[in-house]
Parts: structure tokens; C-alpha cells; sequence
């Protein structure tokens, strides 16, 4: 396909429509500006969870009290969970880059409800702001953990309206986008792409929007019976009234665990994207990384009780659940094979996006491997509610998605913003980060077996020396994001013009000018391969 | 460049595929509470089965009668716009208005009922009745109430699309519209389905 | 862009369909006055599901719109039952 650049075309930024200056943006229902805006707000609300991240290391970095007692310590702990799950991971790469670069993957125009994707932002607003205020309000922020548990969280003085509200609402938001991109990939291939010549990102985000449209609303609906707990004192969940707190777990994890494949899907999906570009070889496997999607998307839902198995349920249910749990990391396994695959006997152009894959495999492999420890039930008991269960899910979620996500930003910048950054900048940021993430949540697996709990801002003597190491990792991990974010921010306005195609990607986004125009292909492009074909 | 203009873009088909996605949610945050219904039932089999007895079948059945005839008239009103019939789709629309809010009249007398016995989430009555009890109120008043929500909203997507068919906006060639509007009335009417038996007749 | 099926239902089938659901109500208020114990709910559910069907077939228009939209309630359907099931694996076996 024959890169059409013409420096005389009007890019998306500079079209102008019904509304000027910052309405131009919020008022805009073109994807790509809707991706951005999600970009902007999740950078920003991300600051905050980091911020409260770094203030708990800081706690932790010397036993006993350091800066603060147990109960701001558990509000800092939950609303950094609430704030990294539902306001930034959860809708991360689907938000971001799937709003952004989906349509312009398979060839068409925008979404398939323009309209709803914008309506799904402002109720991304909405509710992150609500969370936000629950820091602020009332009886003091939140301190039940991300997870709400039932009694806890309608016994509690503290502000758990406004977050278990915010979390409903951010629910919304999610169920929208989901349902916007299957109707959009259901209808909206170019002619020519059947689902078998569609790229990998795109069936990822196919298969993660099943999961938003179905599993949220129980999480939802969940989210509303505690509401009605802490209002109307109805006894669902409250042992003195007949209710069972275990039931609460079910729940929620009912949910909450097929959200982590909303979380990890996508991500796995960049990665399907920029390892063949950098390998300039096509996919290892293409149909069994689809089929592995579509299992995990499928299996994903029946593993929940795994983050149950110390609760007290039946061993029917324990013994089930694990076996389950094993069998929803085959597919992920099988990717991680297909991906090595892939850069085997290929061509590597070892520039930053690779880098970011590359490590990603590295941490995603660390992380899912810990997940099997976990899974088994003998293990489990013993490293339940450690720090042992903090590391592997940073390792899967921080260095499974952000990698991901740093990743695809790297990737995709130059076509997002038409610019490109520098790349020895970019480096030494991978590179800080990589070592402070690591020094971060290394030691975290270590103290947790030796049996250190999460949750607590005080901890044993003996687990000083590793913890002191982990809080230094965390100001690393800190300062490498400063640079690569400082890095991105400013070569995104003053960074040097970017071309079509600068690294010889292969897919449909590659073949309009960098940024794209408003709607996107001149022509409606006709496909006649599937992606990923190199000379 | 050459100049592109943004054809419109009208797919029939994928709003009726957004409109069952959406439907599939609702699906899903009902299924919700039903799980919490069945285990419940499952072990407190004799409260629910006496608290059940409180409930009064004649009023739900009449209610679900009103609500299966509603969701005909809710079919019909397609039938009716596909042939072009602009009355009879309206009065279609009108019985299925007037039929809701028959339902949600009766609802305010059957739940008045029950407040004026004191049965109501968080009452002292109800806590001294059982855990059984409390367990089987709490979900009726939940469930019931949160499908009566879903009523009202049918009630204004049918209303909002009874006045489009009066302006013609939603006609012969374009009525798209009416059948999400409809399929979402049926979801309701599915979801009494099974609320019905499930806290009347499991007595 | 393809349009769907454009099959006009006649009155009749709807008022056949509606007469058949109030029907099965009365059926299932007769049937559960009658002591039957735990068969109770489960015929009570079964009539239920019977209802839903032909709400869901007729009403609903599965049967004459196109597949995909079946397949994918069933999916939905099987789901939920699936999720019900696993969670009962914990409460029966306790």
C-alpha cells in the first residue's frame, strides 16, 4: 500500500467545525479527538494515583510510624486502587488508543456512534471526578481497600458514597465504549477486511468489549446494593441481618476479575502490533493469537473465586476455581510464545517501541508466572493478603498494561501528533523506569512470602532492608516517568514533523498522513491481504 | 487533496445491534440479583416461601397480564408502521403508554400496602420478622424498584418515540427507532417474567 | 449496506402468542397453589423460561431478523447460567 503524503491536506486539529478553542475539543465527536481527550485526562489522573503510590512507599520506607498513622495510610491504599483500576487502567488502552487508531485500522470513518463515544468521555469525567471528591468530603476518604468488602464498606464513617457512586458511573462509561467498538468492527471493515484479515489490536478490542458490556453491569448493580446498604440499611450483605459477606466477594469479582482482561487484552493487542513491525516479519500464528484472545475473553469469566480462596467457600468451589485458573494461562502463554516466535529469524529495528515490547514480555512474564503460584490453592494460602499478591498484580497490570501502553504510545505518537520525539531521551527514560520498577516490586515478592501483609503501614524489623530498597525503587520509577513523559509533552508540540509511515508499519493507519485528516482515508481503501505482510 | 464529504452514514442494522448490546447490560445487571435471589432462597427456603405468602398474587398477576398485553400491543405498533399505518401505530404506542402506567399505579398501592405494615428495607418490624424476611423484603423492594425505574424510562423512550411517529420522523422507511424503543418495552416485560413467579407464586 | 429482513408479523400471530403467554400465567398460578416442594420453583421457573421464549422469538423478532442476533442471547443465556452454576458450586457445597 503506497503511503499517500501530501504535505497540502487539513489535518484533524486544524479542521475547523461548529465550536472554537477548548469547545472545538469537548464538544467533538471525531474519534481521534475523544482519544486524546481521554489521553489528557487519564495522564492527569494518573499524576494523582502516582502521587498517592509515592506517599505509601514513603510510609513504608521505615517501619512503625513514619509520616502518618493506619487510617490515612488505608485511605491512601484505596483510593490509589480505585484510582489506578477504574480511572486509569481500566479504560487505558481502549480509551486512548483504541478510540484513536481503531477506525483507522480497519479503514472506516469513525465509530460506529460517534455521538455515545462522546457522551462516554463526559461520563468518564463525571465519575472520575466524583472519586476524586470522596478524598476530599465527609467523613474522610475511603478505607475499605478498592475492593469495598462487605461489611466493612457500610460500616465505615468514612466518604463511601461518592466513590462506590464514581465507580457506578465510570461502569457507564466502559459498558458505552465496549458497545461502540463491536458494533463499529461488526459493520465498519473496509471492503475487503473479513474478520480473519483484521489486525490483532482491533480483535483485542473486540474481545475486551464483550467483557465491558457484560461483566461491568454486575459490578454495577453490586455497587448499588451497598449504596442501598449505607442508606437504607437493606441486609444483603450484613451478617446481622441474614446477609453473606462472601456473597458481596462473589460479586465482585465476578466482575473484577474479567476486568483484568479488559485491562490486559488491549495491551497484549499493541504489543501483537508493534513486534512484527520491528521484527519486519509478520505474526507467528496469527489465527491462534485470535482464538487465544477469544479464549481468554471466554474462560476470564469463570476464574473469580481465585481472589476467594482463603474467604471460606466450599472446597468444590476451591478445587473448580483452580483448575480454571490454570487454564485461562494457557492462551496467554500461547501468545508470549507466538510473540518470541515472531522476532525469531526476523529483522529487528531495535528503536524505542521495541524496547517497550520487548520489556514487556520480560515484566508480563514474571507477573503471569506469580499468577500461578496464586493459582494454586496450597501456595495461595500462605502468600494471601502479602505483598506477595501486590507485586504479582504490579507486575501484570503496571508492567503488563503500562508497559504496554508506554509502548504504544512510543508507536503511535507520530501519527497521533504528527511530530516525533527524541529518541535518546526516550531510552534513558525505558531504561530508568525499567530499573526503578523493577527495585520497586522485586522485593515486594520476597518480603510477601516471608510473610509481610499488604494493607498495613507498619510492618516487622525484619523486613526493613527490602523495604527500604522497594521505596527507593519507587522514586526511580518516578523519575523515568518524569523524562519519558517530559520527553512526549514536549515533542509533542516542538518534536520534529513525523512522516506517513516512519517505521514501516504495515497496517491501515500507516497509509494516511501523520496526523490523519478529519476523516481519516481519502478514499475508502480496499483491502486485499491480511495485515502484517513485509517484503 | 481532493475534497471528501462525509456521505451519511444510516446502518439499520447496527443500531439494532447496539440496541440488543445495551439490552444484553440490563440482562446481566438483573442476572446480578437474581443470583443474590437464588442463593438466598436456597437458604432460607422456608421464609421466602412464608414471607412470599405476604405478597399478593392477584394484584401480580393482573400486573403481568397488563405487561405481556403491553408488550403486544408494543410488537403490533411495528407491524402497524411497517404497513404504513400511522393511526394504528400511534394507538399501539398509546394503549402500551397507558398500560405502564396502570402497572406503576398498582405498584404504588401494592408497595403502600406494605409500608403501612411496616415492611419496608431498614424497618424495625421487618428485622424482628427473620433474617428469611429481610432478606426476601430486601429484594423484592430492590428488584421490583428497580425494574418500576425501567418502566418509567420505557415510558419516556415510548413517549419521546410516540411524538417522532406523530411528526413523521420515524416512518414507513425509517422506524428503526420504534423497534429499539419496542425491544427495550420487551426487555422489561422478560424481566417480570421472572420476578413474577419468583416472589408470587413461589409460595 | 445490506437492510434487514423487512417480514411484517401479522396481528394475528401477536394476539396467538399473547393469548398463549397469559395462558401459561394462569398455569403456572394454578400449578404453584398446588404443594409441591422444592418441584414448586422449578416448574414455576420452567413456565417462566417458556414465556420468555416466545416474548423473546415473536415479540422480540428473533425468529425473523437475522442470526446473529439469536446466537448471541443464547450466548448471553448461557452465560448467566454458567455464572449461577459455578457460584452454587461454593453455597451447595458447604
Amino acid at each position: 500500500m503506497v503511503a499517500m503524503h501530501d504535505r497540502e491536506y487539513t489535518s484533524f486539529y486544524e479542521e475547523k467545525g461548529r465550536f472554537k478553542g477548548l469547545f472545538a475539543w469537548i464538544f467533538s465527536t471525531d474519534h481521534k479527538r475523544i482519544g486524546l481527550l481521554y489521553l489528557y485526562s487519564i495522564m492527569v489522573f494518573f499524576i494523582i494515583g502516582v502521587i498517592l503510590g509515592l506517599l505509601m512507599k514513603l510510609e513504608l520506607i521505615a517501619p512503625g510510624r513514619t509520616l502518618y498513622g493506619a487510617q490515612a495510610y488505608n485511605s491512601l491504599f484505596t483510593v490509589h486502587g480505585v484510582i489506578m483500576i477504574f480511572l486509569i487502567i481500566i479504560p487505558g488502552l481502549p480509551a486512548t488508543f483504541g478510540n484513536f487508531l481503531l477506525p483507522l485500522q480497519i479503514g472506516a470513518e469513525d465509530v460506529a456512534f460517534p455521538r455515545i463515544n462522546l457522551l462516554s468521555w463526559w461520563i468518564y469525567v463525571f465519575g472520575a471526578l466524583l472519586v476524586i471528591i470522596s478524598l476530599f468530603t465527609g467523613g474522610g476518604a475511603p478505607d475499605t481497600g478498592w475492593t469495598f468488602y462487605a461489611p466493612y464498606s457500610f460500616k465505615t464513617s468514612t466518604n463511601m458514597l461518592p466513590a462506590v457512586l464514581g465507580a457506578f458511573t465510570l461502569g457507564f462509561s466502559s459498558i458505552l465504549t465496549g458497545l461502540n467498538f463491536i458494533v463499529t468492527i461488526h459493520r465498519m471493515r473496509a471492503p475487503g477486511m473479513s474478520w480473519l484479515r483484521m489486525p490483532l489490536f482491533p480483535w483485542t478490542l473486540y474481545g475486551t468489549g464483550w467483557i465491558q458490556l457484560l461483566a461491568t453491569p454486575v459490578v454495577g448493580i453490586t455497587l448499588l446494593m451497598v449504596a442501598a446498604e449505607r442508606v437504607l440499611n437493606i441486609g444483603f450483605f450484613d451478617p446481622a441481618l441474614g446477609g453473606d459477606p462472601i456473597l458481596y466477594q462473589h460479586l465482585f469479582w465476578i466482575y473484577s476479575h474479567p476486568a483484568v482482561y479488559i485491562m490486559i487484552l488491549p495491551a497484549m493487542g499493541a504489543i501483537s502490533e508493534i513486534i512484527p513491525t520491528f521484527a519486519k516479519k509478520t505474526i507467528f500464528g496469527y489465527r491462534a493469537i485470535v482464538l487465544s484472545t477469544l479464549a481468554i475473553a471466554f474462560v476470564g469469566y469463570f476464574v473469580w473465586g481465585h481472589h476467594m480462596f482463603t474467604s471460606g467457600m466450599s472446597g468444590t468451589a476451591l478445587y473448580t476455581f483452580s483448575i480454571l485458573t490454570f487454564l485461562v494461562a494457557i492462551p496467554s502463554a500461547i501468545k508470549v510464545f507466538n510473540w518470541v516466535s515472531t522476532m525469531h529469524q526476523g529483522s529487528i529495528n531495535p528503536e524505542i517501541p521495541f524496547y517497550w515490547a520487548a520489556s514487556f514480555i520480560f515484566v508480563f512474564m514474571i507477573g503471569g508466572l506469580t499468577g500461578l503460584v496464586l493459582g494454586s490453592l496450597a501456595t495461595n494460602v500462605h502468600v494471601h493478603d502479602t505483598h506477595f499478591v501486590v507485586a504479582h498484580f504490579h507486575y501484570v497490570m503496571f508492567g503488563g498494561v503500562g508497559f504496554a501502553f508506554f509502548g504504544a504510545i512510543h508507536y503511535w505518537f507520530p501519527k497521533m501528533f504528527g511530530r516525533m520525539y527524541n529518541f535518546n531521551w526516550a531510552r534513558v527514560g525505558w531504561l530508568i523506569f525499567f530499573i526503578g520498577f523493577n527495585t520497586l516490586y522485586g522485593p515486594m515478592f520476597y518480603v510477601g512470602i516471608k510473610g509481610m501483609p499488604r494493607r498495613y503501614y507498619d510492618y516487622l524489623e525484619g523486613f526493613t532492608g527490602p523495604n527500604v530498597i522497594s521505596s527507593i525503587g519507587a522514586m526511580v520509577l518516578v523519575l523515568g516517568l518524569l523524562i519519558i513523559l517530559g520527553n512526549l509533552i514536549y515533542s509533542a508540540r516542538r518534536g520534529p514533523e513525523a512522516e506517513a509511515n516512519p517505521w514501516g508499519g504495515s497496517t491501515l493507519e500507516w497509509t494516511v498522513p501523520s496526523p490523519p485528516p478529519l476523516l481519516n482515508f481519502d478514499k475508502v481503501p480496499e483491502v486485499t491481504t491480511g495485515p502484517y505482510v513485509y517484503k | 487533496m481532493a475534497q471528501h464529504i462525509a456521505h451519511p452514514h444510516r446502518d439499520d442494522l447496527a443500531s439494532k445491534i447496539g440496541m440488543w448490546l445495551f439490552i444484553f447490560t440490563e440482562m446481566l445487571l438483573f442476572a446480578g440479583l437474581f443470583l443474590v435471589y437464588s442463593v438466598y432462597r436456597y437458604r432460607n427456603p422456608q421464609a421466602f416461601h412464608l414471607a412470599a405468602e405476604e405478597l399478593d398474587t392477584f394484584i401480580g398477576t393482573v400486573n403481568t397480564i397488563i405487561l405481556l398485553i403491553s408488550s403486544m400491543t408494543a410488537a403490533m405498533s411495528i407491524t402497524a408502521i411497517q404497513r404504513g399505518h400511522k393511526k394504528q401505530t400511534l394507538i399501539f404506542l398509546g394503549i402500551t403508554l397507558f398500560l405502564a402506567c396502570v402497572f406503576l399505579v398498582n405498584k404504588y398501592f401494592e408497595w403502600g400496602a406494605k409500608f403501612s405494615h411496616g415492611l419496608y428495607p431498614g424497618s424495625e418490624y421487618l428485622a424482628e420478622l427473620g433474617h428469611g424476611d429481610v432478606l426476601f423484603f430486601g429484594l423484592y423492594f430492590f428488584m421490583t424498584g428497580l425494574h418500576a425505574l425501567h418502566i418509567v424510562v420505557g415510558l419516556v423512550i415510548l413517549a419521546v418515540i410516540f411524538f417522532r411517529v406523530r411528526n413523521e420522523n420515524v416512518h414507513q422507511t425509517n422506524y428503526v427507532l420504534l423497534e429499539n424503543g419496542a425491544l427495550y418495552w420487551h426487555l422489561v416485560d422478560l424481566i417480570w417474567i421472572f420476578l413474577f413467579p419468583l416472589f408470587y407464586l413461589v409460595t | 449496506m445490506d437492510n434487514k429482513d423487512h417480514h411484517i408479523v401479522p396481528y394475528k400471530t401477536y394476539i396467538i402468542i399473547l393469548s398463549t403467554l397469559v395462558v401459561l400465567t394462569l398455569i403456572s398460578v394454578a400449578v404453584t397453589s398446588i404443594e409441591l416442594g422444592a418441584l414448586t420453583v422449578t416448574i414455576a421457573l420452567v413456565l417462566a423460561s417458556l414465556k420468555s421464549v416466545l416474548v423473546l422469538i415473536y415479540f422480540m423478532h428473533l425468529k425473523f431478523d437475522q442470526k446473529i442476533f439469536a446466537i448471541m442471547v443464547t450466548g448471553i443465556i448461557l452465560l448467566i447460567i454458567i455464572v449461577i452454576v459455578i457460584t452454587f458450586l461454593d453455597y451447595f457445597f458447604r
